[in-house]
């Protein structure tokens, strides 16, 4: 698998959100995804970005353009140094939330994903990555 | 500050989300739509969301609390214009708008409203006397 682009981008502010939002767009136009795939990544990467601003108490957002030979994909990172997650099996739950959000951010950012993996260790942070491909 | 215009049209309120809102763009609407509709006395709001190319749950939320709001103050939201696109996503996501009325564009929204309205001043429920001013 290659690397074709990669770009960190910070996570401080709801401003900075948006500009997640717009930037995997962006990536995800330039690699020829079609509308759906396109709508469904950009509002992953939303939830995502917003958790690791509300929970993880901001951190940062990296994309990473990919070509595995047969197609191109969309490698999304997001990584904080906040409290961590102490129950995982709750927090990938429909519904569950510590904070006053729908509870959607990470079970619905998984199903949007073909591919979801997250990592967190308590009192040290929260990593987690996404991709799609086309 | 940056902010969404509330336009009164007769009984009725109209928005149209034109940028990519942050949240806390997002929270203010919400704060503003509710008081317009107390001050105008309005039987409406007709929220156009077809510049949008992403709904998450947040905006989803917003877009629920409004028509909660509003319907504890005697007002219908109808929710017009979401794209094809965005609608796949959100149902994926998990967020299916419970509450929230939708029509497909602006005209049937509106449509919608008068017709909600019609009925209410027809039937009377106890609030079929037209508010003054």
């Amino acid at each position: 698998m290659s690397l074709i682009r990669a770009e960190s981008l910070p996570i401080r502010s709801d401003s900075d959100v948006v500009m997640i939002r717009q930037q995997v767009r962006a990536w995800a136009v330039e690699l020829g995804f079609g509308l759906v795939d396109q709508t469904k990544i950009v509002t992953a990467a939303s939830e995502l970005a917003r958790n690791t601003l509300i929970y993880g108490g901001g951190g940062s957002a990296r994309l990473e353009a990919l070509n595995d030979g047969r197609r191109k994909g969309l490698r999304l990172t997001f990584e904080d140094n906040g409290p961590g997650i102490a129950d995982m099996s709750l927090a990938m739950k429909d519904g569950y939330s510590t904070g006053t959000g729908l509870g959607l951010g990470l079970s619905g950012a998984k199903r949007l994903s073909n591919e979801f993996d997250i990592f967190s260790k308590p009192g040290e942070g929260t990593r987690v990555t996404i991709t799609r491909w086309k | 500050m940056e902010r969404i215009p509330i336009l009164k049209m007769g009984e009725f309120l109209l928005v149209s989300i034109q940028v990519d809102m942050h949240d806390r763009l997002a929270m203010t609407l919400q704060e503003e739509l509710t008081q317009r509709i107390v001050s105008a006395h309005s039987r409406g709001v007709l929220i156009d969301i077809s510049s949008l190319d992403v709904v998450d749950s947040f905006i989803g939320r917003m877009l629920g609390h409004i028509a909660a709001m509003s319907r504890i103050l005697d007002a219908e939201t109808v929710v017009v214009g979401m794209r094809p696109a965005v609608a796949i996503t959100l149902v994926e996501l998990g967020l299916s708008l419970p509450g929230i009325r939708t029509a497909l564009n602006v005209e049937k929204g509106m449509e919608l409203l008068r017709r909600k309205e019609a009925d209410r001043l027809e039937f009377g429920d106890g609030s079929n006397v037209p508010h003054q001013g």
